[in-house]
């Protein structure tokens, strides 16, 4: 909260003005560090009282915040973007020794079959972007994003390749791509929290908390798991028999004895957490209000296909575009159920997946369709995508069955772009002609980090925090930003 | 943009210069002025790293070593002693030319004026280098001399006194009593005091007085749980392995291990060689055995697809990181992809260390092998008295009372010897392998060899009308099937996983009607497999049963497996039963080739089938043929198993068994060493990575410390023992450091986690050399260490702060004011459930699980992240005993700070945010304890108003409330009762949901109003500080 709002919170931070130039009491993020950053004191000091307080980037940013789209698993990248016709053509040959040689695969061994797509394709947009039959409200907004089919990762395994993608490194511990976000920029809605992830489909991604821990960056930058059952954030509801009055009373007392506090040891602290509990007491009332998606029009309900009360990817997508739009620096859904191993029907890449993006490539639509209308869209940016791709041939394991299925594959795969300066109706990098590997223009993820940043205002190599005497960065050592690819 | 780069340098990068300017004209130290100057700004590009060293054409100009620094370059010399304006490094670092000023533009990086002149008068007066600080051993100064009353004891008070007095400083006055005992009993207990605590300091006048309360509080048995809990981070303990299942781990005697340690106040030397290489020394006890589950606190990886040795590799990765971090506070993460840019360790280093913890038998399995097995001592104790109760049943059994024998003779007589089995010819036998089977005449089946594996088998047969009770599968030997057994294994092994049974009705649109069966009997039975599981019983009982299923293994006679039918069911003629035996192993030679199919409607037949064999053919002897010894065996059977007055015996010796055998020993996973003839080689692996290798490498330790001991061999204990030798420079110093942080809030060195050139230089120099000397000389007496930090006037000083100091020092690094900080997660529980009454003293044990909200997901490929809350006075266990799961960690400990535990914690931020003022607000755990609170003022705080207040403020803060408080609480408790006395459903809302109904006599109304004044008294600025 603004400290000027309050006559008695003005006073006692006037008196204790100083101490947060210097260093605001316990809390460690250095106001006086940040002044280099955000150039004036009295934003420093604003830092140092409220941590996830906006700032503006160091140079000039295309975009303002980001909702990315996580299909936990690897979406079946030969199936939905990279159009493969030698491929198909050579379906059901033995993959060509070269592709095997000396290369591990999660769940296959000995001599796969090569697998072409059983969807069809088509070109979409005027960029002519290749999308197939599993998803058609893609096409409608083939106009509007940037696909790139060489995306590369270094990791095979879900876990690592989720943690590679989102901490930049394939092991825990590391700070978060929504960590480094809302520590280089705060969040524009200090009454809720600025960093949000919402889950879907009943299971959490590989990568576990890692997937949005803060690492050894402040944990006031972590991602907060809002849930879509019970209070959406925890503890937000007045517990039973305490209503709004009776808490307004407790608060007014909690600040009027904090004050003799303050007044009487001088603790710059002590005001600071006045302020974040009025602040906690004003999140009571705007968490439940931006997370109750019953005031949105039938039409909005009906485009994402959302329904009220229901805990669904389509629900998570409508809450994202409420949650950006109310200031939200970063918002990340996961939703489960993309490992397509075909180890049963519903990991099957022809009715498998038509199911499973009937209730995905909707609300995806409707969202950046939403944002476009809204004005929200070009300062926005939307990434829908996995760890990693699939092998165009079949799994190993389930070689044998009716159902058709692709093993984890990190050397080549799609990822789709939208909104914060992405071009629009336009296709980048490609594969080779049997998707082994990529053959022009490689995106490695720490690739995507740097760009995603870059379009934050941030260079990669400068958003840094000192850990253990080293500065550590989202992209690791790595990292270019892909200029292509924004405009 | 260097934004938040240089936070954690500001504060005592000002404090060092402040002293350096009060030195004047001493020289400069080129170990805690230069050093990190050219650390922070030129090591990147011109340090350790050869592969990446840049400058003077493509030969390198390195700057971390003296012959670096002076030796010639191709544009003259970068220093020359003396001669500042003779040295390239200051011309370059002076130039206003865009290319050659140093550092480049584009590091963002620039030396400030002062920094610029340290450098040119360290050039001036000789440009003398000497190593990093840290790794050159302490040295003991002398302890100043201070004439201030009460500062003038303690060698702290000694060296931090002077050091306020050369900044122009005077410490804060002695805190009152009672917050020196709060503050105490949260430092070493992390529990609040009692109020009886709190008195018997007040009214203690000794002059030793306080030096009491510390060995008071030294002597607690909550000093280990608090201290373990500090352990846990570094540990990084938790009660589940990780990656994406996260499944459960049992690992808690670890955690025991550790409170134990603190509370018998394990020499620190000891408490690391044991945790380190406990099982590697001689004669290991069970406790040093299970201490080396330290380093089993690294993850595993249970995702499908992933490599064993990818993740024993990442596993021992961090066991080098966390050994480093640990104890010698340097990050050694960076060597393990190239030698590092700023100490003084190459790559062949870092494999060199990590050599000697790669020879562990641990391997990333699921089963977490190899496991330590144990019982507790209660255990043990039941164990005992267990068996004593069996020898006593045995006894009785053994020689039974002329009664238990009273019904033998009527009972044998009746004995079912010859039940009728009917043997069908098969009409019809179907393979799922498509081979054709055979049937004999007596009904039997031959099922020849398929190359697939696999098979489901089909047999039907047609039936007498009759009630079936019972059906029989047995293995028909054959001589064309190796050892002549029924099976395609040499040993006639089987196994037939499922068995099916339907009645085919003779109207082929009738529907077939399933079999279900109530119990199973087996002559043979192979070990791990229950054979009860081949109809589904006992699967769901016990869900770790693995192998299901009936199997035989070494023989190759014919045996059986009876089915007893849940209730007999009435066959018709015509009717056919329909078998279907499953038998899903891929190998050939487990597949059951011969057998035959019997049914029975003779409901004795149970009995027959329940008596072992060699029983049931001494009971088919006529009983006066029998010999006298097996006229005992069958008497012996009959009382054991039949004779109707023992039953009272029988059932509890069947109880006294079924305990013996759940009485499973707990389990911890452990280090063990690999024998000496399967030792793993270490390569030096390229970029890190572990499947491109590099030279083999032995096993040592960085050549910038000292040498392992003479005596020692490069393992586990040896590096265990050079960790704490007194030669190890770092050890004790990070050590002390780490106490000294819990104690005072920081670090002398800030960065407690980073010693290196890039970590912090200590504020105080001197006292942590004399601090680290003075723990090696104390023999690593961690509690006498303690004291030493706490029996000071330092410690005892008032938190107070004025502008002006807050100003002057804000993280109180000198230490002119008492510390004073927010409370770890933990003890904010603990203590909310400590002063309403609710904590329970319970130590050690299986974690627990306390109210968690539910999240309705599941860890992927894995459980439920939601749980059971545990049941009675687990459910108010202190945080220590919480499980912890790393990808569901304890929500509102994760709020304030707590890691999940992921990698070795070696410092939490303390956020301060609105989410936490949520937990303490509304957390239904914080909830019950106003509730419970409340109860307790009302109960024992007397019928005023004011009384209630006081007891409250007593209890909670440990102390007085002023007039002022009194006052507004008093506002506060009119205007909420106003509220709950006109709304009774309300008020008994408040009061009792979760923490159950008021006690009879005492007004729900006002209950729910002293909750609310509870809730706002856990929720004080104060009462979330230790100050």
């Amino acid at each position: 909260m603004n400290f000027q709002d309050d006559p008695l919170l003005a006073r006692l931070a006037n008196q204790t003005r100083r101490n947060f130039l210097a260093g605001a009491g316990q809390f460690s993020l250095g106001a006086i560090a940040m002044q280099s950053l955000l150039g004036t004191q009295s934003q420093a000091a604003l830092v140092a009282e409220n941590p996830l307080a906006p700032r503006p980037a160091p140079s000039k940013a295309k975009a303002k915040r980001v909702i990315y789209l996580h299909m936990s698993g690897g979406p079946p990248n030969l199936d939905i973007f990279d159009y493969k016709p030698e491929l198909v053509k050579r379906s059901g040959q033995d993959c060509p020794d070269a592709f095997l040689k000396g290369r591990k695969f999660a769940f296959t061994t000995g001599v796969p079959k090569l697998m072409g797509t059983p969807r069809t394709f088509t070109q979409q947009g005027p960029g002519g972007i290749w999308m197939s039959d599993a998803v058609p409200n893609f096409h409608r907004i083939a106009g509007d994003v940037t696909v790139v089919h060489s995306m590369k990762t270094d990791e095979f395994n879900h876990a690592p390749a989720e943690l590679l993608l989102y901490t930049g490194s394939p092991r825990q511990g590391r700070p978060s791509m929504g960590s480094w976000v809302t520590y280089g920029l705060g969040s524009e809605n200090e009454n809720l929290p600025g960093f949000v992830v919402l889950i879907s489909s009943g299971t959490q991604p590989s990568g576990g908390q890692g997937c949005w821990g803060s690492g050894f960056i402040p944990s006031v930058y972590q991602g907060v798991q809002c849930r879509s059952k019970g209070d959406p954030v925890l503890y937000v509801s007045d517990p039973a028999g305490m209503n709004r009055e009776t808490r307004r009373q407790t608060l007014d007392a909690l600040k009027d004895l904090n004050a003799l506090q303050a007044d009487e040891l001088g603790h710059p602290e002590t005001v600071t957490r006045i302020a974040q509990y009025e602040l906690a007491y004003r999140m009571q009332a705007s968490v439940p209000e931006v997370m109750d998606i019953s005031k949105e029009s039938p039409q909005t309900l009906e485009a994402y296909g959302a329904q009220p009360g229901e805990a669904s990817f389509a629900n998570n997508c409508l809450l994202a575009r409420r949650l950006v739009e109310q200031g939200v620096r970063f918002v990340q859904l996961f939703d489960w159920g993309w490992d397509f191993h075909g180890t049963g029907p519903a990991e099957d890449i022809r009715d498998g997946l038509t199911k499973k993006m009937s209730r995905t490539d909707k609300p995806v639509a409707a969202l950046i369709q939403d944002l476009e209308e809204r004005g929200l869209l070009d300062d926005t940016i939307v990434v829908w995508g996995g760890e990693f791709g699939r092998t165009p041939f079949r799994e190993g394991r389930t070689a044998g069955g009716a159902v058709l299925g692709r093993d984890h594959y990190p050397d080549c795969f799609s990822l789709m772009l939208a909104g914060g300066g992405f071009k629009r109706g336009f296709a980048y990098g490609a594969s080779d002609e049997l998707g082994f590997g990529v053959a022009e223009n490689p995106v490695h993820v720490h690739d995507l980090q740097a760009t995603i940043l870059n379009q934050l205002g941030f260079d990669h190599e400068k958003l840094t925090y000192r850990f253990q005497g080293r500065d550590f960065r989202l992209t690791d050592v790595h990292g270019k930003v892909v200029r292509d690819i924004v405009e | 943009m260097q934004i938040f780069l240089k936070d954690s340098l500001f504060g005592a990068l000002s404090l060092l210069a402040l002293s350096a300017n009060l030195r004047g004209v001493e020289p400069v130290n080129f170990a805690r002025e230069i050093r990190p100057i050219l650390s922070n700004n030129c090591f990147h590009c011109h340090g350790p790293d050869d592969k990446n060293r840049k400058g003077n054409g493509d030969k390198g100009l390195r700057l971390d070593t003296a012959e670096g620094a002076f030796a010639s370059i191709d544009s003259g010399f970068a220093l020359v002693a003396g001669h500042p304006e003779k040295s390239a490094l200051l011309e370059r670092i002076l130039s206003h030319d865009k290319d050659e000023v140093m550092p480049p533009p584009k590091t963002g990086k620039k030396l400030t004026p002062n920094e610029v002149d340290l450098l040119r008068r360290w050039i001036q007066e000789g440009a003398g280098y000497s190593g990093h600080w840290a790794y050159i051993n302490p040295v003991q100064s002398p302890v100043p001399e201070v004439s201030e009353s009460g500062w003038n004891v303690s060698a702290v008070d000694r060296f931090l006194f002077s050091r306020l007095q050369a900044e122009g400083l005077r410490p804060s006055a002695e805190s009152d009593r009672e917050t020196l005992v709060r503050r105490v009993a949260l430092d070493l207990t992390g529990l609040p005091p009692s109020a009886e605590e709190v008195d018997t300091f007040k009214s203690d006048t000794a002059p030793d007085a306080f030096g009491r309360l510390l060995d008071r509080f030294l002597a607690k048995s909550s000093f280990g749980e608090h201290w373990a809990r500090v352990w846990m981070d570094l540990a990084r303990y938790a009660d589940s392995a990780g990656y994406p299942s996260d499944p459960g781990r049992s690992i808690w005697a670890f955690r025991d291990y550790v409170v134990r340690a603190f509370n018998s106040n394990k020499p620190f030397d000891q408490f690391t060689i044991e945790q380190l290489a406990g099982d590697l020394l001689p004669e290991p006890t069970e406790e040093q055995i299970i201490a080396t589950a330290f380093h089993r606190n690294t993850m595993t990886n249970n995702e499908g697809g992933t490599s064993d040795e990818e993740f024993r590799n990442a596993a021992v990765i961090d066991r080098v990181n966390t050994t480093w971090s640990v104890w010698m506070g340097t990050s050694m993460a960076c060597a393990q992809c190239h030698t590092h840019k700023f100490d003084p360790i190459t790559q062949n280093e870092y494999f060199g260390f990590f050599a000697i913890l790669n020879q562990t038998e641990d391997a990333d399995r699921n089963d977490e092998a190899p496991l330590h097995q144990f019982l507790l001592p209660e255990e043990k104790e039941r164990k005992k008295s267990l068996e004593a109760r069996s020898a006593a049943l045995e006894a009785l059994f053994k020689a039974p009372v002329a009664e238990w024998k009273r019904g033998f003779s009527d009972w044998d007589a009746s004995y079912p010897r010859n039940v009728h089995w009917e043997s069908p010819v098969p009409t019809n036998v179907l393979s799922s392998n498509g081979v054709q089977s055979i049937v004999r005449g007596d009904g039997s089946v031959f099922v020849p060899a398929s190359d697939k594996g696999g098979d489901s088998i089909s047999v039907q047969f047609a039936v007498n009308s009759g009630d079936l009770a019972a059906l029989q599968l047995t293995s028909v030997t054959d001589k064309s099937l190796p050892g002549g057994g029924s099976s395609r294994g040499a040993n006639g092994a089987f196994i037939v996983d499922q068995i099916r049974v339907s009645v085919v009705p003779q109207d082929p649109k009738a529907k077939a009607r399933d079999m279900k069966f109530r119990a199973v009997y087996a002559t043979s039975s192979a070990g791990g497999f229950e054979p009860q599981t081949v109809v589904g019983l006992k699967a769901k009982l016990e869900q770790n049963v693995r192998n299901k299923g009936w199997s035989v293994s070494n023989s190759t006679k014919a045996e059986s497996l009876t089915l007893i039918l849940e209730k007999p069911v009435n066959l018709q003629a015509g009717e056919s039963l329909r078998v279907e035996l499953d038998q899903r192993s891929r190998k050939n030679e487990q597949l059951l080739a011969s057998f035959a199919l019997r049914y029975t409607t003779d409901t004795r037949a149970e009995l027959a089938a329940a008596t072992p064999a060699k029983i049931f053919a001494v009971l088919k002897e006529s009983a006066d043929a029998r010999s006298p010894q097996n006229a005992a065996q069958a008497l012996d059977y009959y009382v054991r198993n039949h004779a109707p007055e023992a039953d009272k015996e029988r059932t509890e010796y069947a109880a006294v068994k079924r305990d013996f055998e759940a009485l499973k020993p707990n389990t911890v996973p452990i280090l063990r060493e690999m024998a000496a003839d399967k030792q793993r080689v270490t390569k030096v692996q390229l970029r890190g990575n572990y499947l491109n290798l590099g030279d083999e490498v032995r096993p040592g330790m960085p050549a910038i410390l000292p040498p392992l001991g003479a005596a020692e061999k490069p393992d586990r204990l040896g590096m265990a023992r050079w960790l704490v030798s007194p030669e190890n420079p770092l050890t004790a110093r990070v050590i002390a450091n780490r106490f000294w942080e819990s104690i005072f809030g920081v670090g002398i060195v800030r960065t407690s986690e980073e010693f290196g050139a890039q970590g912090e230089m200590p504020v105080h120099p001197e006292l942590l050399d004399w601090l680290a000397l003075e723990l090696i000389r104390s023999g690593w007496d961690m509690k006498a260490f303690l004291k030493t930090l706490m029996n000071t006037a330092a410690y005892r000083q008032s938190s107070a702060v004025t502008s002006a100091l807050q100003e002057k020092d804000p993280e109180n690094r000198l230490l002119a004011r008492g510390p004073r900080f927010r409370m770890s997660a933990e003890i904010l529980r603990d203590q909310a459930l400590s002063v309403s009454g609710l904590l329970s003293p319970k130590m050690f044990g299986k974690p627990v699980r306390p109210p968690k909200p539910s999240m309705g997901l599941s860890t992927a490929f894995g459980k439920a992240n939601d749980w059971e809350v545990s049941a009675g006075e687990d459910k108010y266990r202190r945080a220590l005993y919480t499980e912890v799961r790393r990808n569901s960690p304890y929500p509102s400990f994760t709020t304030f700070d707590a890691p999940n535990r992921e990698v070795c914690t070696l410092r939490r931020s303390r956020t301060n945010t609105p989410l936490q003022a949520l937990v303490t607000l509304n957390d239904p755990v914080f909830i019950e304890a106003a509730q419970a609170l409340a109860r307790k003022i009302l109960n024992e705080g007397g019928k005023s108003q004011e009384g209630r207040i006081r007891y409250a403020f007593r209890r909670v803060l440990s102390r007085e409330p002023s007039i002022k408080e009194m006052e507004r609480l008093g506002k506060l408790i009119k205007e909420a009762g106003a509220g709950f006395e006109k709304d009774l459903p309300r008020a008994t809302q408040m009061a009792t949901d979760p923490l159950g109904a008021v006690p009879s006599g005492v007004d729900a109304r006002e209950c729910a109003t002293w909750t609310v004044f509870s809730n706002v008294l856990l929720n004080l600025d104060e009462t979330l500080m230790r100050r």
